[in-house]
């Protein structure tokens, strides 16, 4: 894993954010390394959506490098993004609503064109997404919320991405599918997709975990190993004990 | 004698031919939730480039469509690229007035090139008839029927089974995630206006040959069908498009049948109305739709109005107020007159479009109802002329409230359509409202201004008297905007859900708004009426409507100082530098689209 020049996959650098006259992020740095599962914790409005906006290209900070593989990201049209190998599975999944299963996993390989492998690659996600086999012809606006999570996950994998970037993947679901979510999320993982994933829910992100970051208000307040900052009392008091989780 | 089989075919003829637009205009909403005023101009141009090719260039006829559909694509994506992706990032309305500019600018330069006159398109096939059943079809029919159709069909194979077709409707579904997946949003307006623009021009060159005859007029009639078809059919709803254009060829043509041609329009406007008022999504949309503009989020361009010290505004009062006791000629006189008369109507736009934030494209219906009512009143009733003007006003205010008070509960865009299918309305009334109005004859004879008894007959009394109203109207504009209630209408403007929440009835401000902003406009139309002495439906058309809006954004809505500065420019420049009346429309496209793209906060900034 060392063997590269860096072991980073993707690097933000003292990123800094405006929305306007208000700073979202204060030299925000954050490193997600090859084949890790990366987690950034917050609460509301701390920074964390415009952070994955900033990876994907729809947001431009001000100031700071943004680096995927070495190559920097800044000023890449999101589509290019995409093609350099991310792929997302965004804020409340954001199906295309009116198209069938079938057509949104599709939609996943729209940046590739090599049609018979992305054939295979829809095969692969339905014995990874079993449930999705009777769907396929269905619209996607019709499937439960776990089941949409399904699809975007299986959209997001169809091309063949080296990092999967995800904005809250068990929001609003039944903790049966948080269960799922998380453990489809180690699959992916072990077959070497790098993840990169916020959410607010901090106990259930640190389980799967590799490191995580703790923002605070656009600031990184914390950051370690998923295991130390799960018995950090820091992040306890803050997010395990205190108003949210009791 | 014509058979109801006869009125059907024609309906799903002329049905078929609003399809071509109406298509166009939903993949374009859908993609990028823009109306595109300029898709008339695009017919237009289609029906005079097949003018070219038929009667210059002698091409067979699929040779026709074929240059017709790659010429207007062409002009679409020229459209999208230097017209409407600077304004990617811009508020939501740039846009949309965007293709009003690029609407008018179009419309002019075909009307300067091919001038104003109708050319006859003669159509390329054997005029025969067939009988069938009860009623008659011809080969045109036969034509147009098949480029409906099979156009339908490559766009539905386009849509389902071609990856950009994929990508249009991953955009049209939700812009961000498609984003996401790698679609080129830019590739995919680029397609859907190039697909747009051709459907539109072969559509205008088949009406051009059904009609045996092609003029400048045609563009707005084609972008106001499209409109209402589309938003029948549900905005951004291709399918619906469809099924709406045949929908309003069939009610046009049974309307046409029952009542007469000069009903023909009325018709179409007023089922757009009872769509807009009661489906506001469209007649096939399903109710968990989400409605297709954003909640939330500023329309217009926020800005810092430009501080004008109270000295320099009254010095300037002042100047204005003594002009005509300078040596100054009778035409300077006229243009300030003709300024001031439109500098009311900008008044109480500005208030409407700026400070509410309603944008409405038909306020020159607002100078129709108050010059009818004046003169009439004057005419039939011997009413004062000065009574008459004020109850012009009292008049506009009531009915212009009245008429779009159903339409309160819309919100951006489709504020601006049902304004502007409000203000064909009332025009479409004066025209066969005979009895009344004297319709298309119109009326004449109306007595000149007076005040106490004394005839104002000389420019420099007609100066004074609608430099005096206007400053009157300016003046208590400026008050009402001061008080509380201008806060309140500028919170309906930025947020009418918070405003709402807040406890502010959205339909009461904004029924205040209009009656304020009608009586003005409707003192402005009664000034009008009597000057002129002669008006009929014409007299008070779209395109002032436009140029009010223009003089608006010059001005910077909301900007009371600025609609009169606005007034100014527009009316005395072209004036001063004498340009030739055909180029006006032309400067005003043009004026309309620079100020969007570069400052769309106006001369001297929103309020």
């Amino acid at each position: 894993m060392t063997n590269s020049s860096s072991d980073a996959l993707l690097a933000l650098s003292n990123v800094n954010t405006f929305y306007g006259q208000a700073q979202v992020h204060f030299d925000l740095s954050i490193t997600v390394g090859r084949g890790h599962i990366v987690c950034l914790l917050g609460g509301n409005a701390s920074g964390k959506s415009t952070t994955m906006k900033i990876i994907l290209g729809l947001v431009k900070p001000r100031s700071g490098e943004v680096t995927f593989d070495g190559a920097s990201l800044i000023g890449l049209t999101t589509p290019q993004i995409v093609r350099r190998g991310i792929a997302s599975v965004p804020e409340a999944r954001r199906l295309f609503a009116d198209m069938s299963v079938r057509e949104n996993i599709l939609m996943g390989a729209f940046v590739r064109s090599d049609r018979d492998a992305v054939a295979q690659d829809l095969d692969r996600m339905l014995t990874l997404f079993p449930k999705l086999g009777q769907r396929l012809s269905q619209r996607a606006g019709s499937l439960s919320g776990g089941e949409q999570q399904m699809v975007a996950m299986a959209r997001a994998l169809m091309s063949r991405p080296r990092m999967i970037v995800m904005d809250e993947p068990t929001m609003g679901l039944s903790p049966l599918y948080v269960d799922r979510v998380l453990e489809l999320i180690r699959t992916i993982n072990q077959e070497g997709v790098s993840v990169f994933m916020v959410e607010q829910n901090a106990s259930l992100a640190l389980e799967i975990a590799h490191e995580a970051y703790v923002l605070q208000t656009g600031k990184i307040v914390l950051s370690g190993p998923a295991r130390a900052l799960k018995d950090d009392p820091r992040v306890r008091d803050a997010y395990l004990g205190g108003s949210e989780a009791a | 004698m014509s058979s109801w089989l006869d009125y059907t075919i024609n309906g799903l003829i002329v049905g078929n031919v609003y399809a071509l637009v109406a298509v166009g205009l939903a993949l374009i909403f859908g993609v990028s939730r823009l109306i595109n005023f300029a898709q008339g101009s695009i017919y237009l141009v289609g029906a005079y480039i097949g003018w070219v090719a038929v009667v210059q260039l002698h091409t067979p006829l699929p040779l026709t469509i074929i240059v017709v559909a790659a010429s207007a694509a062409v002009v679409g994506l020229i459209i999208e690229r230097f017209g409407l992706r600077p304004l990617q990032n811009s508020v939501r309305i740039a846009p949309l007035l965007a293709t009003i500019g690029i609407s008018f600018v179009l419309d002019q330069l075909v009307m300067l090139t091919f001038s104003p006159n109708p050319r006859a398109l003669p159509s390329q096939l054997p005029d025969v008839r067939f009988q069938v059943g009860g009623g008659t079809i011809g080969p045109l029919d036969l034509l147009i029927a098949g480029v409906g159709i099979t156009s339908a069909l490559l766009l539905f194979v386009f849509l389902r089974y071609s990856k950009l077709g994929w990508a249009v409707r991953a955009t049209a579904q939700d812009r961000d995630a498609a984003m996401q997946m790698g679609v080129d949003v830019n590739r995919v307006n680029q397609a859907v206006f190039g697909i747009a623009a051709a459907l539109g021009g072969v559509s205008g060159m088949l009406v051009g040959m059904y009609y045996n005859q092609i003029d400048t007029a045609m563009s707005l009639q084609a972008t106001l069908k499209g409109v209402v078809a589309e938003v029948v059919g549900g905005a951004g709803n291709v399918p619906g498009a469809v099924v709406g254009s045949l929908l309003l060829g069939l009610v046009e043509s049974y309307g046409v049948a029952v009542f007469g041609t000069s009903y023909r329009n009325l018709f179409a406007f007023l089922l757009l109305v009872v769509v807009l008022v009661l489906r506001p999504n469209g007649l096939f949309a399903s109710a968990r739709q989400a409605p297709p503009e954003p909640l939330t989020g500023t329309f217009i361009a926020p800005s810092r109005p430009v501080r004008i010290p109270r000295w320099a505004l009254l010095a300037a009062t002042g100047i204005f107020a003594i002009l005509p006791l300078f040596p100054v000629s009778f035409y300077v006189l006229q243009t300030f007159i003709n300024a001031w008369l439109l500098g009311m109507l900008a008044l109480s736009l500005t208030l409407v479009a700026g400070t509410i934030g309603q944008v409405s494209l038909g306020h020159a219906a607002l100078l129709a109802i108050g010059a009818y009512t004046s003169a009439l009143l004057s005419l039939n009733f011997s009413v004062p002329v000065g009574l008459a003007v004020i109850g012009g006003g009292l008049m506009s205010a009531a009915l212009g409230t009245a008429l779009i008070s159903p339409s309160f509960r819309l919100r951006g865009h489709y504020v601006s359509i049902a304004t502007l299918a409000i203000g064909e309305i009332v025009s479409l009334v004066i025209l066969n409202w005979e009895s009344v109005t004297r319709g298309p004859i119109g009326i004449s004879g109306i007595p000149p201004l007076s005040l106490f008894g004394y005839e104002l007959i000389s420019p420099t009394s007609i100066y004074w008297f609608s430099f005096a109203v206007m400053i009157v109207l300016a003046l208590l504009q400026g008050r009402l905007l001061g008080s509380h209630l201008g806060r309140s209408f500028r919170a309906i403007r930025d947020d009418d859900i918070a405003a709402r929440a807040y406890g502010l009835s959205l339909n009461r401000y904004k029924s205040l708004a209009f009656i304020f902003g009608g009586f003005a406009a409707g003192v402005s139309g009664g000034i009008a009426a009597h000057l002129y002495s002669y008006i009929n439906h014409e007299t008070f058309n779209t395109q002032q409507s436009i140029l009010a809006l223009t003089v608006v954004i010059l001005g910077g809505l909301g900007n009371v100082v600025g609609a009169i500065v606005g007034s100014v420019a527009l009316v005395g420049l072209p004036e001063l530098f004498r340009i030739a009346a055909e180029y006006r429309i032309l400067i005003y496209g043009i004026v309309l689209l620079l100020l969007v793209r570069f400052r769309p906060q106006g001369l001297l900034g929103t309020m």
